[in-house]
């Protein structure tokens, strides 16, 4: 045992001497820059720290980091330089292994000021360009391209050399020319090429840079500039009139799943329904108290939490509006102006109770994992919550659409709409269809309320802001016709979102108004009205 | 036969309440400045704004009733009308108010001056003569009401798609009054007034003789609406209301009928917004929503649409119900004892109060009638109902 022992304390100190030989044999430019750091002037840490970066030691980023986050320690006496980690322990630079003496008496943290750091992290970022991992190395070229440090020109120009990936390649390309940009001594040449490619990437970032190119530029190189700058704000204007589209679409699809319950509601019995907005609201609770249930029961099912609150929200709303329907508004039929009045009295008594019942203040209501966060496309940023919500907008739609057309239920409601007294002489039970209508109608509304629970506060006035947008999807988009609605919504919801910018949110919105106003003059049936021969009155 | 020609302007009914509300008129004033204080018939000043405030409203009510009670015109954006005659009123009293606001600014307003304005907006001007703003109490309501029902009663909007639409305008008049660079103090709107015609607008007298006023302008309000419904006039808008297509294929021009009593209504609905701003003592773009609207209508449900003094009654009775209901403990419950009413009213009570009453009355009337002189009628004829609007 004991012999073991020495043999392997033999083994370790002959590992030690190796390493320490190899250390001396190979002192090469890495070694030599870290003196640098033991000299205390800014001017020399700056110079090691370049010096470093080029050096090519794996050390060198840790050691950089270090630097950056003031854990890089140095010994003026013994000209030794210390890596601190994270927890608290020293490595020798020099080596990278453990330090296991007794910290000499004068050491000191190495100064850095802010200069230095922005080279630190642009030489982390050139250092990082050889990483093997692709996702490093284009991160990497990002941080190049947004720093523009110069220094890290020869490190870029060697990792482009190396680069396969294309997108990367692309980056490290446009990391360069910004740095030729970016530098003095540029050639006039190098700089037209590089505006090139600056412009073919042609974001925010790039308009910036190029606009922001030192004055007194040659002429050939500023009109090179002038040109770049137009077709890149060209370019935006595009992607700015995508992303509008993109907005409008989701605002389109939000006013759709609210207005399509109340289309339907209204279709059928030529009634409207004021309480519609609280359909909604009572969706969006069911949500709530779903999230609540899995939060204190079983929180590994909250990425479900939407799917169970689905159906339920759909049977709560729906149940409620099949109570109120046969409470109230079945004796109101042929009173439209009554039933609206009956029904705005039951949205304040449905809002009071849910404010008696779970307080005036906004819920809080999360997304699950599957709907949080964002990706690019192109020049626009698409978050999860609205992508999915228009996903299923459409899924709701072209489900309702069905039943609608194949159901005996759709074919009897259609038949309704069409001509009441008609149909029940064909036999079809209209009050029982108005009930199922209206059921129909407000459990959409309430798997409304779930989708809108996802973007929006959740109190008991969220349908308050919902009803006149949806009262105007209606009227826009015309009755007994669910394209009307899809092409009211999304029209309404695009028109929306391309005015804000000229006029503010909130002319844009009366701009719609005004222009939904005027527009019931020319066809005060809406866009699809039913054809028919009957007249009112 | 007999009937008939007892219907003047003045039946019974609109003569007990033109009493009824001058003794009100009378009454109130003489038991605030001339009972002590002490005794306890006063009246304190509090109640005479309060009781002001309801008679401002049971003008709109009864604005209200002359288009959707006869003409079956449910407007739910009347509040709109109400808000803009009283930010007429409260841009006049802005102007009084000179060199007395926070920032001593004798021209400018001091949410302007707040606002780093330099120059009066163009339709600010005249508004420090008393006689433009009175006009254009009268003028901007009526121009809105008659654009807007000019376009909506040519293309044949009707039912609840009117409502809607009337409904959609209130809001976006809301949204627009709540910007502050539209020129009418945005979230804050008017307030702090100091004068009305030199008097100050918080003394005990100037009070009393704006709920006279308003009781004034109720009771010629009340004269107009009578006179149009028991003219010919009116007999073509209960026709319209009725049948609104027959009446159309008789050879009326059903929009002219509509557009004017719309109209008149607008101004009527502004003078109440004008006599009620100042005696609230602040007017903001919160009167414009929508919700505001809905619940004037409500009055003229509860009170019996058709009846013109029902509407009235209607906006007395709730809203002293909600000033007393709203000040207690049994507050949380206002909203509950609202919506019952919406629902309750119309499902239960369609006539109204004075509507039901009316309806009992006609129907002992006519039971007795025909108890006289059964022989010649044979059965009782069937009583007026105010037939539902559509």
């Amino acid at each position: 045992m004991r012999s073991f022992c020495g043999r392997i304390t033999a083994l370790v100190f002959a590992l030690g001497l190796l390493v320490a030989g190899a250390g001396v044999a190979l002192a090469g430019p890495y070694e030599d820059a870290l003196v640098g750091f033991t000299e205390g002037s800014l001017s020399d840490t700056g110079d090691a720290i370049n010096k470093v970066a080029a050096s090519g030691n794996p050390l060198a980023a840790q050691l950089l980091q270090a630097a950056e986050d003031a854990r890089l320690m140095f010994s003026a006496a013994q000209k030794k330089v210390f890596i601190k980690t994270k927890d608290d322990k020293l490595l020798d630079a020099a080596t990278g292994k453990e330090f296991t003496g007794t910290p000499p008496d004068d050491i000191d943290t190495v100064i850095v000021n802010n200069r230095l750091r922005g080279i630190i992290d642009a030489v982390i970022g050139s250092l990082t360009l050889m990483s093997p991992n692709t996702n490093q190395r284009f991160d990497a070229a990002q941080a190049v391209f947004k720093s523009r440090e110069v220094s890290a020109l020869p490190a870029l120009d060697k990792a482009l050399a190396a680069e396969k990936d294309p997108r990367v390649k692309k980056a490290m390309n446009e990391a360069r020319a910004a740095i030729v940009l970016t530098d003095k001594e540029s050639s006039d040449a190098d700089k037209i090429a590089a505006i090139a490619v600056i412009r073919d990437r042609g974001d925010q970032d790039a308009l910036g840079l190029i606009d922001g190119m030192a004055a007194g530029q040659p002429a050939d190189v500023h009109e090179a500039a002038q040109a770049a700058s137009a077709k890149i704000q060209g370019n935006l204007a595009i992607w700015n009139a995508v992303q509008n589209a993109w907005y409008g679409l989701s605002l389109g699809s939000v006013l759709l799943l609210a207005a399509i319950g109340l289309a339907i509601t209204f279709g059928v019995m030529g009634v409207i329904n004021m309480a519609h907005g609280e359909m909604v609201m009572l969706g969006a609770y069911v949500t709530f108290v779903v999230q609540e249930f899995i939060r204190t029961r079983n929180p590994a099912l909250f990425d479900y939490s939407l799917a169970i609150a689905l159906p339920l929200a759909f049977i709560v709303s729906g149940a409620v509006g099949i109570f109120i329907e046969r409470t109230v508004i079945r004796f109101l039929y042929g009173r439209p102006l009554e039933t609206l009045l009956a029904t705005w009295g039951i949205s304040l008594v449905l809002q009071q109770a849910v404010r008696a019942a779970f307080g005036p203040t906004n819920k809080e209501v999360g997304n699950p994992s599957w709907m949080s966060g964002a990706f690019d496309l192109g020049g626009i940023l698409i978050t999860y919550n609205r992508m999915w919500i228009i996903v299923f907008t459409g899924l709701v739609f072209v489900a309702l659409l069905a039943m609608l057309r194949f159901t005996r239920l759709g074919l009897e409601m259609r038949a309704v709409t069409q001509n009441r007294a008609m149909a029940a002489a064909m036999g079809i039970r209209t009050a029982r269809i108005d009930a199922l209508t209206f059921g129909l109608g407000s459990g959409i509304a309430g798997i409304a309320g779930v989708a809108l629970s996802q973007i929006d506060n959740v109190s008991p006035n969220l349908g308050q802001g919902y009803i006149i947008d949806s009262f105007m999807v209606v009227v826009f988009g015309g009755v007994g016709n669910l394209w009307g609605t899809l092409v009211g919504a999304l029209t309404l919801g695009i028109a929306n979102k391309f005015l804000e910018p000229f006029a503010g949110a909130v002319l844009g919105k009366i701009a719609i108004l005004v222009f939904i106003i005027l527009f019931i003059q020319k066809r005060p049936r809406g866009m699809f009205a039913l054809k028919g021969r009957a007249i009112e009155a | 036969m007999k009937a008939f020609s007892l219907i003047h302007i003045l039946d019974r009914g609109a003569v007990l309440f033109l009493v009824l509300l001058g003794a009100f008129a009378v009454a109130i004033p003489v038991l605030n400045l001339l009972v002590p204080a002490s005794s306890s018939l006063h009246v304190s000043t509090y109640l005479v704004a309060l009781f002001g405030k309801y008679v401002c409203y049971g003008l709109l009510a009864l604005s209200i009733d002359l288009i959707w009670g006869y003409a079956g015109i449910l407007s739910l954006g009347h509040g709109a009308f109400f808000a803009l005659g009283g930010y007429a009123m409260g841009m006049y009293l802005m102007r009084q108010i000179g060199t007395r606001g926070v920032y001593g600014n004798p021209v400018l307003p001091d949410f302007m001056v707040f606002l780093n304005w330099h120059e009066l907006p163009f339709f600010w001007y005249g508004f420090n003569h008393f006689i433009y703003a009175a006009l254009m109490i009268l003028l901007v309501p009526g121009l809105l009401a008659f654009v807007f029902g000019w376009f909506a009663f040519r293309s044949r909007v009707t039912g609840v798609y009117l409502s809607i639409i009337t409904q959609a305008m209130t809001y976006a008049l809301l949204l627009g009054f709540f910007r502050n660079n539209f020129g009418f103090g945005g979230n804050n709107g008017l307030t702090d007034f100091k004068d009305i015609l030199g008097f100050n607008v918080q003394v005990e007298t100037t009070r009393n003789a704006l709920l006279v006023t308003s009781c004034l302008a109720l009771a010629l309000g009340f004269l107009i609406c009578r006179a149009i419904v028991t003219s010919k006039f009116g007999k073509v808008l209960v026709a319209i209301r009725d049948a609104e297509s027959r009446t159309r294929f008789l050879g009326y021009r059903v929009e002219a009928y509509k557009l004017f009593v719309f109209t008149l209504s607008a101004c009527m609905a502004g003078v109440a917004g004008a006599l009620y701003v100042p005696q609230v003592g602040i007017i903001n773009p919160g009167e414009f929503a929508p919700a505001n609207s809905i619940e004037a209508v409500i009055w003229v449900a509860v009170g019996g649409r058709g009846t013109l003094t029902g509407a009235v009654l209607g906006a007395f009775v709730v809203n002293y119900a909600k000033t007393y209901f709203t000040s207690g403990v049994l507050a949380p419950y206002w909203l509950f004892m609202l919506g019952g009413l919406f629902i309750g009213t119309t499902l239960l009570m369609p006539r109204g109060i004075i509507g039901t009453l009316k309806y009992g009355f006609d129907q002992r009337a006519a039971r007795s009638a025909a108890a006289e002189d059964g022989v010649e009628t044979g059965a009782a004829p069937p009583a007026a109902t105010p037939h539902a609007a559509e």
